[in-house]
């Protein structure tokens, strides 16, 4: 896995700054859930609530449109489902 | 115990709000336009209007290096005479100090109230020097022309001079002048025994 | 040329402040810190100092507000006394361990309760282990000149620790005393312009300060910020050796003062306002041939202990004198610091602590003659007379307390 920071005393950088942005994104994270979400584009209206609910932003999107999620930051929480707003749900969470 | 016996240690007593911390701090920053060192500090506590308050001034010709409490002073000064009585004001002062008191009366008068042996005791109406040259009652800057007039260390004119220098942009002109004038009223008008 | 102005230890320092002219300020009243901000406060109105003054509601929210914009890449300041420090208490660490040079002095005052407004070391004693340097000042001169070498110190690019200046409360801060002020360009030339390690507002190098740290690297970080420390001591020299040599100054420039201290057999060992009455004892006593030294610790964080145990090596016995109190310690903690210099030295002196000053209780040179008293008995006897001794204490009868 890769570390999200490395060293020692001698090479840390000062006061534990993270001197580089999005470093977030080296940090897979999409390994903790059990459940994921899955994306059934029929039922969606593009209302985009699940990309703005998304805590991990692991929305994916492709041209202005939803077109599914990015499974290696994806932690499976599930807000996305909930807050979907389609009958039935655009979203549905499935077992890994 | 004081080794530096160079300087002069003067000890304030006041009401709270009737100037004395003022007129110690004026007291040692006219002496330091003239080449001496000081300090000036009151008793440390809390400042309540009317209630018995301490204040103190060290003059010297050599660098002060100590910031303990005078305990011995060489003059002590009371602004308010109702505070004689209620707080001994001779504490420490040692048979050859000046005791100089706000008040119009004679300092036999004062010896006898206070049954005091040896010391010099002066008197000065502060109260009513500051009435006649400010209309109100402001006893701290004739009790400063008092004790220059009676020590001598400094020259009352170079006093009344410093303060005219301090307090322009700060007073209007007729109370920096009612000022000097206290002050070099009082150098006279201190009455000795 | 220098001037001499007729100033009080608060007043000295905001003359400092002006001169430093920092970014930011952060200000939050207390007793008797307060008329060090309102004189400061003059200077910002007046347009003497470019500073954005940043009135806070509480302690903590000053001590924020400056670590803030300090780690924003502004040269900021803020000052306090007592229970307003142990308010900060929580920033102090994270001002340290972010390694923001922020410059704060401490006027010091008992902390309650019983509920007192006067000095004593309690609150900086309290803050000494936050990772601050603490520099402690004899007189209203050295606390202005105090503060201008702290801004060199902590900005120091091997040092970038934030630093406590401290001064006795009323006995410093509010006497008026004579001090040497030196001109605005020679002290702007010394101080030099802030340059900020790290700046939060530079979106061409965007940071993250203040990550989540767990076990893996919060140690790390820890030991990584103690380098800081560490690096410290040689840069205070250097600084008080500069300023000497600008200013042809009249202070102590190093990690403390030794006074009369070559052949001494005994000494007192001091912080702060009482070193002037200690002075003055050794002298009185040197003029009666009594081998009489006294020390006065300037760096109290980080502590001289190599120097201080070089300097008793020969000395019979020693006192210390600690204005706070240690509950459960071995006395006060200068003297458990002291104690800790001299392990494993030979010979050791006899020594004794004593407790001072507490809630503003006078010190006069009576006493600290009664403590030399006290060492020659000890020498005589060869242990200490009072390992641990109350000064001007109404003692009563508890003869347990005085050990």
């Amino acid at each position: 896995m890769k570390k999200y920071i490395e060293g020692t005393v001698k090479s840390l950088p000062l006061a534990g700054l993270i001197e580089e942005a999005g470093t977030a994104k080296k940090y897979n994270t999409g390994t903790w859930g059990t459940f994921k979400p899955v994306f059934l584009e029929e039922h969606c209206i593009q209302c985009f609530f699940c990309w703005v609910y998304c805590p991990d932003s692991a929305v994916t999107v492709n041209e202005g449109k939803v077109v599914g999620f990015d499974y290696d930051h994806c932690k499976g929480c599930a807000i996305c489902a909930y807050e979907c707003p389609t009958k039935p749900k655009s979203i549905v969470m499935e077992k890994k | 115990m004081n080794t530096e016996k160079h300087m002069l240690e003067i000890r304030w007593h006041g009401r709270g709000g009737q100037g004395a911390v003022t007129a110690s701090k004026m007291l040692a920053e006219s002496a330091m336009t003239l080449g001496k060192f000081i300090q000036a500090f009151p008793e440390y506590g809390s400042e309540r209007q009317g209630a018995p308050v301490k204040s103190f001034t060290r003059i010297s010709d050599q660098k002060i290096r100590y910031h303990s409490q005078v305990n011995t002073p060489d003059v002590v000064l009371v602004l308010d005479p109702t505070l004689l009585g209620v707080v001994d004001v001779t504490e420490g002062l040692g048979e050859d100090g000046i005791l100089i008191i706000n008040t119009p009366a004679q300092p036999a008068e004062i010896r006898k109230q206070l049954n005091l042996k040896g010391r010099k005791i002066f008197t000065v109406d502060a109260t009513g020097i500051s009435l006649r040259h400010l209309g109100k009652s402001i006893p701290n800057t004739p009790m400063v022309g008092a004790i220059v007039g009676i020590t001598k260390m400094l020259s009352a004119q170079a006093v009344a001079d410093d303060f005219r220098v301090k307090f322009k942009d700060k007073f209007r002109p007729e109370i920096v002048e009612g000022n000097v004038k206290c002050i070099m009223d009082a150098t006279t008008e201190v009455k000795s025994e | 040329m220098p001037e001499l102005l007729a100033l009080t230890g608060n007043d000295a320092v905001a003359y400092a402040m002006k001169q430093i002219n920092p970014d930011v300020v952060a200000a939050y009243p207390i007793t008797p810190q307060t008329s060090l901000m309102q004189k400061f406060a003059d200077y910002v109105a007046d347009g003497e100092v470019d500073t954005e003054l940043v009135l806070v509601e509480s302690e903590h929210s000053a001590m924020s507000a400056t670590l803030g914009s300090q780690a924003a890449g502004a040269r900021s300041m803020t000052a306090t006394s007592a229970c307003g420090l142990a308010l900060m208490w929580e920033i102090l660490g994270i001002t340290s361990a972010y390694r923001l040079p922020v410059v704060m002095p401490v006027v010091n005052r008992a902390l309650s309760g019983p509920i007192n407004i006067q000095g004593d070391h309690s609150d900086t004693m309290g803050a000494r282990d936050c990772g601050w340097i603490q520099i402690f000042s004899e007189n209203a001169q050295e606390a202005y000149e105090n503060t201008l070498q702290a801004i060199r110190i902590a900005e120091h690019p091997d040092v970038l620790t934030p630093i406590m200046v401290t001064l006795d409360g009323f006995i410093i801060s509010h006497g008026l005393e004579t001090v040497k002020v030196y001109d605005d360009a020679p002290v702007k030339k010394f101080l030099r312009d802030y340059q900020a390690r790290y700046t939060l507002l530079d979106p061409s190098k965007p940071l993250t300060l203040g990550a989540l740290d767990f076990s893996d690297y919060y140690f790390e970080h820890k030991v990584s910020q103690l380098q800081g420390m560490l690096k410290s001591p040689q840069v205070i020299l250097d600084v008080g050796k500069e300023f000497y040599k600008t200013f042809d100054g009249d202070c102590c420039y190093g990690f403390y003062e030794a006074h009369e201290m070559k052949d001494a057999e005994m000494a007192v060992i001091v912080l702060g306002s009482t070193a002037g009455a200690t002075r003055m004892v050794v002298d009185d006593l040197r003029s009666r041939g009594v081998a009489a030294g006294m020390i006065k610790i300037r760096s109290y964080r980080p502590f001289p202990y190599d120097e201080i145990a070089r300097e008793l090596a020969n000395v019979k016995a020693v006192a210390v004198l600690d204005r706070s109190i240690a509950y459960g310690a071995d006395g006060g903690p200068v003297h458990g610091d002291v104690r800790a210099a001299l392990y494993g030295k030979h010979p050791v002196p006899v020594m004794s602590n004593y407790i001072y000053g507490l809630g503003g209780k006078p010190i006069d040179m009576e006493h600290i003659m009664g403590v030399f008293d006290d060492l020659k008995e000890s020498i005589v006897k060869g242990h200490p007379k009072r390992r641990v001794g109350y000064i001007n204490l109404k003692e009563g009868n508890t003869p347990s307390l005085v050990g």
